[in-house]
């Protein structure tokens, strides 16, 4: 695991020096995260790096997950996508299952610890179990037009939190308690962000059979609806009218999503028989991942809702070109025309992959640009210092705070 | 190397750390952005004049000011976004009289161009109201004369150019930035204050700031 002075040469060691400073204020306090899946999505890859960081730097920082089965699970999947915007609603029996493993979570969860750092909707039930220390709702999804039914049901739990977290200005709404927004990040030390030697690249290409022979457009992503890979394919085919390429649809399930294999299943079928489209199920492995990133020529991420859309932070810091629909945290990411294009349909991200194919200098300086704004704005150490910004803020309720 | 005269009292630089806070608010035409304007925080105001300046410091020089984009962007009133924009925010010391400026400059707008208040952004493309929390350390660098000063000033996160520059300056009324403040009352180098204060830090990048502030500070050493 890297120490927080292995990123120097990335951010400067000022700036390391700052965080350090910061860190002294919340030296030996307890901090526990607690989220529904160990493995499998950006949260619990950004706890995997985010934990032991903070606790270099003196918080005793800790991560639980809670437990539930196929049912429960169904039900916050559900709740995810409602969170979406879709049109169905939860039932009595839904809030039922939610709720008994709530319980049973609430039980197993030790909760004591003087802050309790809650991501997403799955355990936020927790919260009934709050004594007089702080609690966070961090939210990852994009709940900018949440089905009303559902988001009430949350609201029943966001009443108990000292303060939640969003990751845009879209997803907040007048609450009763304070909201900030933080954006997540990625590690450019781990394996799935870490430069790579040529041969690497080449080998998990070669592996996944991808010849290099024409343009190669990539979409890593888990395979979800919300994702839109079927979006992708049809972009893709338009495109292949008038210039050659290959398209590679990566990505795996997490553990907490029962939908995925469906959408697998839908998406082999609109595949069967065009060597040129490469759909790939794998198994959770980050190197692997950055190969097949920095294999391609172009990256798109073409989403109907996004939390935050981090493949394409991933994509913009290997300085590749990106192609993304301006949704959710993506536009935080991409200013259309200068750090990649922003596309809103299937025929504009047609349009946005033939120009970068096409002018190969001009897709250059978009990914040059998009690199830059990442190693400002979402690298992992960004991101601990927002984090134990919220910490202190929970602490200081001015808008000017001497520490 | 030429001796640097001592300083009346050390420079201590600070550093200060924003975290933004999102205010549920939210404006899809111009009366509704200046009914808001009116009312919200001055941190709020604050945030949407200096945010850009902090996290797209590639792009600098670029307006910094989140309503004067977003009236071009998404109401397409170029006009207004430009008076906006062209706003001297240096001529202003304290948000109260930056904020009154904004608005008296979007109403003074409508006011001949009617028109502009009948639109409306797209749904999804509403202004969001934010404001910037900041945290403020004092660093363990103190300079006792310009040298050192120049040395440190080299050395810094732009966090702590910014703290010194823009937040003390307007946000907590100082009336001039701390760099100024020091040459001109504990180095008595009332040429190089002035000097500082010409430099409009709203039309560079943080980075360009430093390397200004330095060839200044250098000819004067």
């Amino acid at each position: 695991m890297p120490l927080i002075e292995d990123y120097a040469p990335i951010i400067g060691q000022s700036v390391i020096d700052d965080i350090r400073l910061l860190s002294e204020r919340l030296r030996g306090r307890t901090v526990k995260n607690v989220n529904s899946t160990a493995v499998g999505g950006g949260v619990a890859e950004i706890l995997n790096r985010m934990v032991p960081l903070l606790r270099q730097m003196g918080i005793e920082a800790s991560w639980d997950v809670i437990k539930g089965g196929d049912a429960f699970f169904a039900v916050t999947k559900k709740i995810h996508n409602a969170l979406h915007g879709g049109a169905e609603t939860l039932t009595a029996q839904d809030k039922e299952i939610f709720m008994e493993t709530s319980r049973a979570n609430i039980e197993a969860v030790d909760t004591g610890a003087e802050i309790m750092f809650i991501h997403d909707p799955q355990p936020m039930g927790l919260v009934a179990k709050k004594r007089d220390n702080k609690w966070i709702w961090r939210c990852h999804v994009d709940v900018s037009r949440p089905e009303p039914g559902t988001w009430d049901f949350l609201m029943g739990f966001i009443g108990g939190y000292d303060a939640s977290v969003f990751s845009a200005p879209q997803f907040s709404r007048e609450l009763p308690l304070r909201q900030f927004q933080i954006t997540p990040s990625i590690d450019p030390l781990s394996d799935k962000n870490r430069d790579l030697e040529p041969e690497r690249i080449a080998s998990v290409m070669e592996k996944y059979s991808i010849p290099r022979d024409k343009p190669v457009v990539t979409q890593i992503s888990r395979f979800d609806r919300l994702k839109d890979p079927l979006g992708v394919i049809e972009a893709w085919r338009l495109v292949k009218k008038y210039i050659d390429c290959r398209l590679v649809l990566a990505g795996g399930g997490a553990a907490d999503d029962p939908e995925g294999m469906q959408v697998y299943a839908e998406v082999m079928e609109r595949a069967k028989g065009d060597p040129d489209l490469h759909v790939l199920l794998m198994k959770q492995n980050d190197l692997e991942v950055n190969a097949l990133q920095r294999g391609s020529d172009i990256i798109i991420q073409k989403s109907l809702k996004e939390g935050f859309g981090l493949t394409v932070s991933e994509a913009l810091w290997k300085g590749k070109p990106v192609v993304a629909s301006a949704v959710g945290g993506i536009p935080l990411q991409v200013t259309h025309k200068h750090s990649g294009l922003l596309c809103r349909s299937v025929e504009g991200a047609a349009f946005a992959l033939k120009q970068l194919l096409n002018s190969p200098d001009y897709a250059r300086t978009l990914g040059a640009n998009g690199r830059e704004h990442v190693r400002r704005n979402f690298l992992l150490t960004r991101h601990l210092k927002d984090y134990m910004l919220l910490f202190l803020a929970l602490y200081h309720g001015e808008d000017l705070v001497n520490i | 190397m030429k001796e640097a005269r001592g300083a009346t009292a050390p420079f201590r630089f600070y550093t200060r750390l924003q975290m933004t806070e999102l205010t549920g608010r939210r404006a899809s035409n111009l009366q509704e952005l200046t009914d808001t304007l009116r009312g919200i925080s001055g941190s709020s105001i604050y945030h949407h004049t200096h945010r850009f300046l902090q996290q797209h410091q590639s792009l600098s020089p670029e307006p910094p000011n989140d309503f004067a984009y977003w009236i071009a962007g998404e109401l397409g009133e170029e006009a207004l976004a430009e008076r906006l924009y062209s706003l001297d925010i240096m001529r202003f010391d304290s948000i109260r009289a930056l904020r009154e400026a904004i608005v008296a400059t979007i109403e003074g707008y409508v006011r001949t161009n009617p028109l502009a208040s009948l639109k409306f952004a797209a749904e999804g493309g509403e202004f969001h109201f934010l404001k910037s929390v900041s945290f403020i350390m004092p660093t363990r660098y103190e300079a006792r004369d310009l040298r050192e000063f120049a040395d440190i000033l080299s050395r810094i996160t732009v966090d702590s150019i910014y703290y010194h520059v823009f937040e003390s300056r307007l946000r907590l009324e100082k009336g001039k930035n701390d760099f100024s403040k020091w040459f001109e009352e504990c180095l008595g180098d009332r040429e190089l204050a002035a000097l500082v204060e010409r430099l409009d830090p709203y039309t560079q990048t943080l980075e360009d700031l430093r390397r200004n502030l330095l060839r200044g500070i250098e000819r004067s050493l």
